[in-house]
This record gives C-alpha cells, sequence and structure tokens, in this order.
C-alpha cells in the first residue's frame, strides 16, 4: 500500500535529526521521509521521542542536528506561525474565550491581508460540516463534551488546509467506544481531503486501525518503519513483535536450515521457523509465535501443556499454558472454535501450530 | 440543629463585625454630614445641606485624587503586566518562589519609611543634583505630582502583580502555541489570548489598587509636601485639625458616592471585555 507514495517528493522530511535537552537526548539521528497524502503514526512507549518529533515539524522544537525538510525547504530556525502545519493536541487547547466559530476561525483570521467576514463565516461553516458539529458555531466551548471539543480542534487545524496535519495523541482522552468511532472518522476525513496526517500515539491498535505506515520509535530511534501488515508480519527485533502486538518469544538454537525455513531447537523439539536468513548453525535465536497462531487440541502430535489460566474477552478466548520444555505460553482461541470454552486450569492439551507459524529474530 | 439555623449562627461574627465596622459607622457620616459644626468644633446636629453645598471648597482635592487614582492604577497596570508575565511564563520555575518574595520584601518595612527614604531620592540631593552633573539642569521633583505618582506605583504595584500573575500562571501554555500554530506571531498572541484571558486578573489588581488610592493620605502627605493633597489629607485635616466633623462627612460621604458609582462602571466595562461574551478578542 505505500508503494503508490514512493514516486513522489516528500512533503516533509527528517535528516540525521538529533534533539538534545541539555545532556538528555530526546531523539538521535532520525532519517524519515512522509509521502504527500499518506497516514504516518509515530507508534512507542512515553518518552520514546515521539513527540519530540512531532514538534520539530511543527516549530515547537527545533532540532540540535540535521535538518527538517517540509515540501522541500528547509524548515530549521522557521517559527510555528510560518509553517504550513497545523497541529491537534492532546487535550485540544481550545480558546476558552472564544465560542466555537471563532475557535475554527482562528487560523483564518490570522491571515493577512485579513480575509473577508463572509469568507471566514462560510468556510467556518464548512469545517464544523465536515466534523458533523453545524449549527454549534455560538456554542461556548465548556459547554461541549470532551468528543466534540476534538472536533472543534480538528475542524480548527483543517480550516488553513495545511500540508500536513499533526495529531498529538488526539485520542487519549476520548473513552473506548468513542475512540472506535473517532479514529474511523478521522481516517476518512483524511481521504477527503486528502491532507497527509501525522499522528503521534502510544496505542497500538490505534496506529494499527489507521495508518498507511507506521514508525516505531525506542529510546529516541526510529526502529522499524512500515505499512500494519508489514510490522505485525514481519517484526525486524523483539522489540517490534511486542509492541505491535502480541507474541510468545522463545529462546531456541539454530539447528540448520529446511527448504525456507529455519529449523530451531527449542526445549527438546525442533520448530520451524520464517526468516532468520545467514543465521549460522550452533548460533542462539529468539523465535516470535503470535498467540493466535497456536491452535489447542486434546491429544495427538504438539507440545504438551497445561492450561494454567482462561481469561474470556468475549469475541476471543485466551489460554495461559504452562509447557515443561517452553515455559509459560499464550494463545488466542476465537469464539466457536471447538477448544473454547471447553478448557478448565488443570487441563492438559496439546499445543500445535503450522510450520513457518513463528518467526525468527536476532537474539538480544 | 436545623440547617438554616446553624448557617445563620456560623454567619453571625462576620454579620456582627460588617454592622458595626461598616454600616453603624457610614450611618454616623451619613448623619454627620447634615449636621452644623459647633463653636469649639466637632458635631451640633442640624439638618442642612450647607456641607454638601460647601463641597467647592475642597474641589482641588477631589480633582487630584479622580486624576492621580486612576493615573497611578493605570501606571500600576503597564508596569506590573509584562512583570507578572515575565514571572508566570518566562521565569524558570527554579527562580519563580525567590522572584515572587522579591516582589513583596518592600513590604516587610513601613510604608512610611520607605516613602521617607523616597524624600532622599527624589530631594535636591538626590537623582536632581544628579541629572545637574549631567548637564541637564536641576529639575524639581519633590512635592511635585510627579514624586507622588512615584511613591504610588512604588507603594502599590505588587498589589497589582500577584492577581495578574495568578490569572497567567494558570493561563494554559498550550493556547500560546495553538495561537502559534494557527499563523499569530508573538505579538497578535499576546493581544488575542494571553491579555483577554488575563483580564479577571487585571480587574482584581485594579479594583485592589484604585479603591485604595481613593482613600490614600500618607503618600501624598510626604512626597507631595502638602502641595499635592488627596481627598484623604483633607478628610485627615478636617476631622483632626479644623474639626469640622460635619464638612468632613460630607466630604467623606461624597466620596464614598465617587466610588461606588467608578467602581460599578468598571467592573461592567471588564464584564463586556471578558465575561462570557464572543467580542473579547482585541483584534
Amino acid at each position: 500500500m505505500a508503494k503508490r507514495f514512493m514516486q513522489s517528493q516528500p512533503i516533509a522530511e527528517l535528516r540525521e535529526v538529533t534533539k538534545r535537552y541539555g545532556l538528555v537526548t530526546a531523539t538521535s539521528g532520525l532519517n524519515l521521509a512522509i509521502q504527500p497524502g499518506e497516514f504516518l503514526s509515530f507508534l512507542g512507549p512515553s518518552g520514546c521521542g515521539k513527540t519530540t518529533a512531532l514538534r520539530m515539524l511543527a516549530g515547537f522544537e527545533q532540532a540540535t542536528e540535521g535538518a527538517v525538510l517540509i515540501d522541500g525547504q528547509n524548515v530549521n530556525g522557521v517559527p510555528p506561525y510560518l509553517r504550513p502545519v497545523n497541529m491537534v493536541f492532546q487535550q485540544y487547547a481550545l480558546f476558552p474565550h472564544l465560542d466555537v466559530a471563532r475557535n475554527v476561525a482562528y487560523g483564518l483570521n490570522q491571515r493577512r491581508p485579513k480575509p473577508a467576514k463572509a469568507e471566514v463565516a462560510a468556510a467556518v461553516d464548512r469545517a464544523l460540516e465536515m466534523v458533523r458539529l453545524s449549527g454549534f458555531g455560538p456554542r461556548r466551548i465548556w459547554e461541549m463534551s470532551g468528543g466534540q471539543q476534538q472536533r472543534v480542534a480538528l475542524a480548527r487545524a483543517i480550516i488553513n488546509r495545511p500540508k500536513i496535519l499533526l495529531l498529538d495523541e488526539p485520542m487519549a482522552a476520548l473513552d473506548k467506544k468513542l475512540r472506535h468511532d473517532m479514529q474511523i472518522e478521522l481516517k476518512s476525513l483524511q481521504r477527503e481531503l486528502g491532507i497527509t496526517f501525522v499522528l503521534v500515539t502510544h496505542d497500538q491498535e490505534e496506529a494499527l486501525s489507521m495508518s498507511d505506515r507506521i514508525c516505531i520509535m525506542g529510546q529516541g530511534r526510529i526502529v522499524q518503519t512500515g505499512t500494519p501488515e508489514d510490522l505485525y508480519d514481519r517484526p525486524q527485533s523483539r522489540y517490534v513483535a511486542d509492541f505491535v502486538g502480541r507474541s510468545n518469544f522463545i529462546k531456541a538454537e539454530v539447528a540448520g536450515r529446511e527448504g525456507d525455513l529455519l529449523a530451531a531447537k527449542a526445549g527438546g523439539s525442533v520448530i520451524k521457523a520464517r526468516g532468520g536468513e545467514g543465521l549460522a548453525q550452533g548460533s542462539a535465536v529468539t523465535l516470535s509465535l503470535r498467540p493466535e497462531e497456536i491452535r489447542l487440541a486434546p491429544a495427538g502430535e504438539g507440545l504438551p501443556v497445561t492450561v494454567t489460566h482462561r481469561i474470556f474477552l468475549g469475541e476471543h478466548t485466551e489460554y495461559h499454558l504452562q509447557s515443561k520444555a517452553l515455559g509459560t505460553l499464550v494463545a488466542v482461541v476465537p469464539r466457536g472454535s471447538e477448544a473454547a470454552g471447553a478448557l478448565a486450569p488443570g487441563a492438559e492439551v496439546v499445543a500445535q501450530w503450522r510450520d513457518g507459524a513463528a518467526l525468527a529474530l536476532q537474539a538480544e | 440543629m436545623r440547617p438554616s439555623l446553624r448557617t445563620s449562627l456560623f454567619l453571625a461574627p462576620a454579620t456582627a463585625w460588617l454592622l458595626c465596622m461598616l454600616v453603624l459607622p457610614l450611618v454616623v457620616v451619613l448623619v454627620f454630614s447634615f449636621g452644623t459644626r459647633g463653636a469649639a468644633g466637632g458635631y451640633v446636629p442640624a439638618l442642612s445641606l450647607e456641607n454638601y453645598a460647601n463641597l467647592g471648597a475642597r474641589w482641588a482635592a477631589f480633582q487630584n485624587t479622580l486624576v492621580l487614582a486612576p493615573l497611578g492604577t493605570l501606571t500600576c497596570l503597564i508596569i506590573a503586566w509584562p512583570l507578572a508575565y515575565f514571572l508566570a511564563i518566562k521565569a524558570d520555575p527554579r527562580w519563580r518562589t525567590l522572584l515572587l518574595i522579591l516582589v513583596i520584601v518592600p513590604f516587610w518595612t513601613s510604608i512610611l519609611i520607605r516613602s521617607y527614604a523616597w524624600i532622599q531620592i527624589l530631594g535636591g540631593n538626590g537623582l536632581p543634583s544628579l541629572i545637574a552633573e549631567l548637564g541637564m539642569g536641576k529639575p524639581r521633583l519633590i512635592n511635585t505630582p510627579f514624586a507622588v505618582m512615584v511613591g504610588i506605583v512604588y507603594g502599590y504595584l505588587p498589589l497589582m502583580v500577584f492577581p495578574i500573575y495568578v490569572a497567567l500562571e494558570k493561563l494554559d501554555k498550550k493556547l500560546l502555541e495553538a495561537s502559534s500554530d494557527l499563523g499569530s506571531p508573538p505579538f497578535r498572541t499576546f493581544l488575542q489570548v494571553s491579555l483577554p484571558l488575563s483580564l479577571s486578573g487585571v480587574a482584581t489588581g485594579s479594583m485592589l489598587v484604585f479603591i485604595l488610592l481613593m482613600g490614600e493620605f500618607l503618600i501624598p502627605q510626604i512626597l507631595g509636601g502638602g502641595k499635592v493633597f488627596f481627598v484623604g489629607n483633607a478628610l485627615v485635616d478636617l476631622f483632626l485639625q479644623s474639626r469640622n466633623w460635619p464638612f468632613g462627612a460630607a466630604v467623606a460621604a461624597t466620596l464614598v458616592l465617587v466610588m461606588l458609582v467608578t467602581v460599578t462602571l468598571y467592573l461592567r466595562a471588564m464584564k463586556r471585555l471578558s465575561g462570557g461574551r464572543d467580542d473579547v478578542a482585541l483584534m
């Protein structure tokens, strides 16, 4: 999916961008090209530098080293009010002394020469309509619910048609149901406007559901960038496999290759895994096995395990398994599959997975 | 005990205090203001408007008060706002407490002593001789309206700084970023965001300073040298020196009336600017 963006000139670029606060390094050596029209997310735990990266695009922070480019122009040292980007703030940062319409109009009213009143009013109506808040113009900010305030913040940020819309954890303050609805709406708004969206989040589900590409960050660095499917199916490190989705990690030793697959010895059995090209026989390897790849059977071939916990989660059930050979494993079984609901803690079953379900990662 | 009874009990001390210390004295002042002066001074009961007809005799005091009190308030505001902004937003949080203490340190010394210090600074051997050294003539500073203004601003500045500081301290810094992000350069952000959102502090500070200035008598006495006198000085004179209590009461009653009118007008104007109306941004 990302490939369709690759031909054009990037709308924004980070080149070897490092940001230091005194002795603390917030980001180091960031390299990233953001393509026009894409929805890109910075994903990572708090303190990983994702917000700093966003704030350097907005102009609130200046890079200590390296260059930030917007639309081919080096914008190092250019203040926020001269940059063609707008931001949706985490707590929305709506002006409490202005009503909804004046909040939305704020960006347009900063243009010089000032646009005509009728023109501004029409643009405000259009923007409010886009976020489904028609008729809310005269309301005060404090009369709006959290979800509505977020829409106002969105309308305020898109009214100037920025080249890039920056979103700083925009849904952190919303409840789960509202967040889900808003994710869908945000995605369709992005398609409608054709504006590049750059989102910062620590919520992997949010990043996975909306992004064309995700940039995983850790300790101030970009760890891996790719489409959601890419990152989920082909994580290059344990960090990414752990952050995008969940996984069982199995320590193993390379036994050799069998066709496309890597044979790895773990706890007395051999697991056939994807990846791991170039690993020498006998070297250590970490295998990542997604919980949904594991099937549970009453008997037969496979890994003998004991159920320790059963957690019912509605559409699927999570089993915590204890194996003599491999330690603790987690399996997720969809509702309606034969094993679900039947297994109580203490049950002895067999865990199975197909060859190539596991992925070989560099041992850490 | 019924809740209403309990509430009344809790409010009783405050009510008694207000009644004895505010309402009764005000009634006494009003009653006195219609009386006449006795032969040896003091008060003789009467019902005459003579004292009010005579107010013109003290017109200069009213004029000075009504010019210098608002002007002093405005000067305090102009100096205090940037200072409060610096303290609340720009200053390093590690130094903030120390800087705030520095603002109130002058209060540790009596205003009387501090005003005497200004006599030395503004008197012939102080600033004027320094200016003379620079070859720009020797201006007279002490005992002028300027000296009184200096004393007023010096004495009342902290009362203006703190309410504005509190208002600006509450101001979400993200709002300034949002304004900048939406294309507003710093000065316009000041006019459109910081200033309107600090108006509650501005209103409180101005009220505090203005009301106290209307009753001021010490600073004009010391730095005005009897040439620049306020209504407060007239009252001291009428009650303590010439012992014309009825006339003093009329002057005091008029001052209260003037204050009520100006404060009401001012508060109404501030409410129009900040209170829930849309036309707040001073664009």
